[in-house]
């Protein structure tokens, strides 16, 4: 299969190389997005991720297929975490493969960005004694 | 005609749906973007304020009949 596009409770950062990796592609590029202890000084203790999953499927595979589109790729894979996440762990993984290595980096930079954009899952910071939605003001 | 809420919209109108009776139904997007704006005074704090009919991200002319699966946007914040 070219796309594998996923929303998920647990990420498994192991499978996507068997995920991606195939006879035709001599470069695999992936990109993690894991929770990060500190956020301006302050600690994190928790993200929680929440999605519309229907659409954020269909937007998922909008983006996939345009990296497949404007790059020669061989595999493409989006997954995404939701639910609570503590620090350190996965939250989002992208990949491509290709047969030389301009395509998948360009693409996998492509795919984290544009997925930040316009993908509706939404994240909550959790600290000791608040929590904060992500980006939702100025 | 229901409408979903979801992340900091959720937590502002305090339910994931909500419905518009016939009389107060909007007739496109950017009518219900003035009524909850109008309902709901923190919406228009927001960074942005989107919204998707039938998954699919609506521009403000959009009409809505009532029968689509309408869902109020905040600025996502995935990644």
């Amino acid at each position: 299969m070219k796309k594998v596009i996923e929303i998920v409770d647990v990420i498994d950062t192991a499978e996507v190389y068997t995920e991606l990796s195939d006879a035709k592609s001599g470069d695999i590029c992936v990109f993690v997005g894991a929770v990060r202890e500190f956020t301006n000084n302050e600690e994190v203790v928790a993200l929680e991720f929440e999605t519309y999953k229907t659409m954020a499927l269909k937007e998922m595979e909008k983006i996939a297929d345009s990296a497949l589109e404007k790059w020669s790729l061989n595999k493409v894979v989006m997954r995404h975490a939701v639910g609570e996440k503590g620090v350190e762990k996965p939250v989002v993984i992208v990949g491509a493969s290709s047969a030389h290595r301009d395509a998948c980096f360009e693409a996998c930079r492509y795919l984290i960005d544009t997925l930040k954009e316009t993908v509706p899952i939404w994240k909550k910071e959790k600290f000791k004694n608040k929590s904060v939605w992500i980006s939702a003001h100025p | 005609m229901n409408v979903l809420f979801f992340g900091i919209t959720k937590d502002i109108v305090g339910s994931s749906e909500i419905s518009f009776s016939d009389e107060f139904k909007p007739l496109n997007v950017a009518e219900l973007k003035k009524q909850l704006i109008e309902s709901y005074p923190e919406f228009s704090k927001l960074n942005s304020l989107a919204v998707a009919v039938n998954s699919e991200y609506a521009d403000d002319s959009v009409p809505l009949i009532g029968n689509e699966e309408i869902a109020v946007i905040p600025p996502v914040s995935g990644g």
